[in-house]
């Protein structure tokens, strides 16, 4: 590792940090329903959409209705997915005349972009026309993530609420997270990708005077959503590896920047919206703590033995290559620039283990940060048992109901991740993709199951997991591990505003200071190790034990 | 309960409009009025034909071009239809066999060269289709190519030097050297 290299990782900590305060402020406004700028243009498209839709953006839900409103959103956007895939075949804008999906295919890519999951069971140049890619799948990509930001603010009102029983307006979220904050940062991006190579047309494949066919479609305005939203489903096979999807070092930081900004940035805006923006950077400061030591893990194991340079792009280096795989699976993004396959075992571990941790280190758009705001509170209450008190965070007492709903949302996905991993090393159709045999043939079913049941989406791509089997229990898994998670956490936002806000006491634990962050960093890593270690044993560690 | 229903049928019936129609293509309108060469895949032609894209690798194999790094796209190299990479876990023993078979490969073509080559050019990219190799790879590969068209030592390494672009304002990515575009100017001088 060379000085340009760490002046690389510096330079994108730096630009990262920088973008938090601004970004979070704004998107704080725009979900608190304030007026800003951008309001002023498009209050016209807003209130166009609310009244095409029949909805009264004013009206605060209480969380059962919010609940209902989302798994409804979903399940629509999840059927029509669907319903796109199987008759592509009769849709336009597919020069190369792809052919329909098959059912058990089409459920898993189905699940998979509606639960902001993004796992790709399909390689997109030779599985999907222009029309399911656009219509189907990059509305998908801003409308998971919307969902997420939505679950988020609701969680910031319980919180921030007093008695009351509304948690905010679930559509009135979803369209202000999109239009204000998803569309017009990815509008941005997509340009400055197109003005360094991305392609974006709709014409047919190229074929050159040698016979190599070129494939062609919409790729920017797709790629810049699918790394700002934490979705990652590629345009092509194999995702930001491929230079028509990352082809500068430029594109490579730009999208690299996209994956962690809107979940860093969101910690900001969850303080701001609590009332205190300390609450908000301890998070993050929590976040930071657990990054920045496995990354230098997994840069200090790929640099080994002179660098590893199989499945890695020259344009982007070892370097780069390692930072994108540290940030696509810290957050739950899971596009890829290198293939995690072929990294060595401990540089692939390292990846594996950040989705284990239940993908809070920045986390998915909104879903990584309710995931961190859940451990918080799980955290507060471990401190109250030591010192025998009922635990508070943020002014709002813990008591039975909320430690339930804390205790599914901490458990649904290792539930998810180990039973499909159990289910599908029993099962011989489980096991029949697998390129590898041993401890890496473990680790492939391992980290496809930890990716789905954490809605990542990366992949050890050498297995082949595109059969009725991989595709059916993944797309549970996916599903569990999404509204298994959202759905006590909006019961838990909806418990938490009916309470009063206390003022905090000589008896409180400050939740803003560096022994609580560090507290909150050791739950997070001992309850990950807890689920995972033994079954990381079998896989990565007797790998690297033989290496 | 079936109002909810009906409403997000109708939000998700008008946010597919705005995000997966309007959004794409007001994007590629963009596109085609700055960057039409570049959103389009900048295609490099040759003669007003087609022959490549600078941003995408072509496998060649003779020992008067330079070689590109090896790619596992199925079913033969550098298939720009079915991008893949190999995917072959650290200690798989088809990876220590294609790096021993590719190193001997370089060798068969360079006699009395039995330097060891840079690790970019014994391992299969990501996508498999790597437009680059390293300085390093370029310059393993120089003399082999030199002697092969004879061609002067400098004429090549001006050629490579062309084909060299550093790392991205001084700071991002690494230094690469275009395959693609190094052949044709190999081509094109004579």
């Amino acid at each position: 590792m060379t000085g340009a290299d760490g002046l690389q990782i510096v330079l994108f900590l730096g630009v990262l940090l920088a973008a938090v305060k601004p970004l979070g402020g704004y998107m704080a406004t725009v979900l608190e329903g304030k007026p800003h700028p951008l309001r002023q243009w498009l209050k016209a498209v807003e209130d166009g959409l609310y009244w095409a839709s029949g909805i009264r953006p004013e009206q605060s839900m209480p969380w059962r209705v919010y609940a209902g409103a989302l798994l409804a959103f979903n399940l629509m956007g999840a059927i029509a997915v669907y319903g796109l895939l199987r008759w592509q075949a009769a849709l336009p804008w597919n020069p190369q005349g792809l052919g329909n999906v098959e059912p058990h295919t089409a459920w898993n890519i189905a699940i998979s972009f509606a639960t902001n999951t993004n796992w790709q069971n399909y390689g997109g140049e030779t599985t999907l026309g222009y029309f399911v890619q656009m219509a189907g799948l990059t509305v998908q990509n801003f409308l998971s993530a919307a969902t997420g930001m939505a679950v988020l603010a609701a969680l910031a009102r319980g919180i921030a609420g007093r008695s009351t029983e509304g948690i905010g307006n679930f559509w009135a979220d979803i369209v202000r997270s999109t239009l204000y904050v998803l569309l017009p940062l990815s509008l941005g991006l997509a340009i400055a990708l197109v003005s360094q190579g991305v392609i974006q047309n709709l014409d047919a494949y190229q074929q050159t005077a040698h016979g190599q066919v070129l494939p062609m479609g919409p790729a920017a305005s797709q790629v810049a959503i699918k790394q700002l939203g934490t979705n990652g489903g590629g345009f092509f096979n194999v995702n930001s590896a491929h230079p028509f999807e990352n082809p500068t070092p430029l594109t490579n930081f730009l999208e690299m920047l996209a994956i962690v900004l809107i979940p860093a940035a969101l910690c900001y805006t969850f303080g701001k919206m609590v009332g205190d923006t300390r609450q908000g950077w301890a998070l993050l400061a929590a976040m930071m703590v657990l990054f920045l030591p496995l990354l230098a893990v997994a840069l200090g194991s790929e640099y080994g033995g002179g660098g590893n340079w199989e499945g890695k792009e020259v344009r982007f280096g070892i370097a780069n290559s390692v930072l994108w795989a540290v940030a696509t699976t810290a957050a739950s993004n899971g596009s890829v620039n290198a293939m995690h396959d072929s990294f060595t075992a401990l540089g692939g571990l390292i990846p594996m283990f950040l989705m284990q941790m239940g993908e809070v280190v920045f986390g998915g758009v909104g879903s990584g940060l309710y995931g961190m705001a859940i451990f918080a509170i799980l955290a507060v209450f471990l401190a109250g048992l030591m010192v025998g008190r009922t635990p508070e965070y943020l002014g709002k007492k813990i008591e039975a109901f909320d430690m339930k709903m804390v205790s599914v949302a901490v458990l649904a996905p290792p539930f998810c991740v180990l039973l499909g991993t159990a289910v599908a090393v029993t099962a011989p159709m489980g096991l029949s993709g697998l390129q590898d045999r041993g401890p890496h043939g473990f680790s492939e079913i391992l980290y496809a199951f930890s990716s789905m049941g954490n809605n990542n989406g990366s992949a050890f791509a050498g297995y082949g997991a595109n059969n009725v089997l991989v595709n059916t229990a993944g797309g549970l898994a996916m599903f569990l591990a999404r509204y298994w998670v959202a759905v006590p956490v909006l019961a838990l936002a909806g418990s938490l505003a009916g309470k009063k806000r206390l003022p905090a006491g000589a008896g409180t634990l400050p939740t803003h200071g560096a022994l609580f962050v560090a507290l909150l960093a050791a739950v997070v890593l001992v309850v990950g190790a807890l689920a995972f270690l033994p079954a990381l044993a079998l896989g990565p560690v007797v790998e690297h034990l033989r290496s | 309960m079936w109002k909810q229903f009906r409403v997000a049928m109708l939000l998700l019936f008008w946010m597919s409009l705005l995000t997966g129609v309007a959004y794409p293509l007001l994007t590629c309108a963009v596109a085609e009025a700055f960057f039409a060469e570049k959103a389009h895949g900048s295609l490099v032609r040759r003669d007003g034909r087609i022959v490549g894209s600078r941003l995408i690798g072509r496998w060649y194999e003779e020992g008067r071009y330079f070689w590109p790094r090896p790619s596992a796209t199925g079913p033969g190299p550098y298939n720009g239809a079915s991008s893949s990479g190999s995917n072959l876990g650290p200690l798989h023993a088809d990876l220590a066999k294609g790096r021993a078979a590719r190193q001997a490969a370089l060798w068969e073509v360079d006699k009395g060269n039995r330097r060891a080559a840079p690790a970019d050019l014994l391992t299969a990219s990501g996508s498999g289709l790597d437009p680059h190799i390293s300085p390093a790879a370029a310059a393993y590969q120089a003399e082999r190519v030199a002697k092969a068209r004879g061609l002067r030592g400098e004429q090549v390494e001006a050629l490579i030097a062309a084909a060299t672009e550093g790392r991205q304002f001084g700071i991002l990515g690494e230094a690469r050297v275009n395959v693609l575009e190094l052949n044709l100017s190999l081509d094109d001088l004579q």
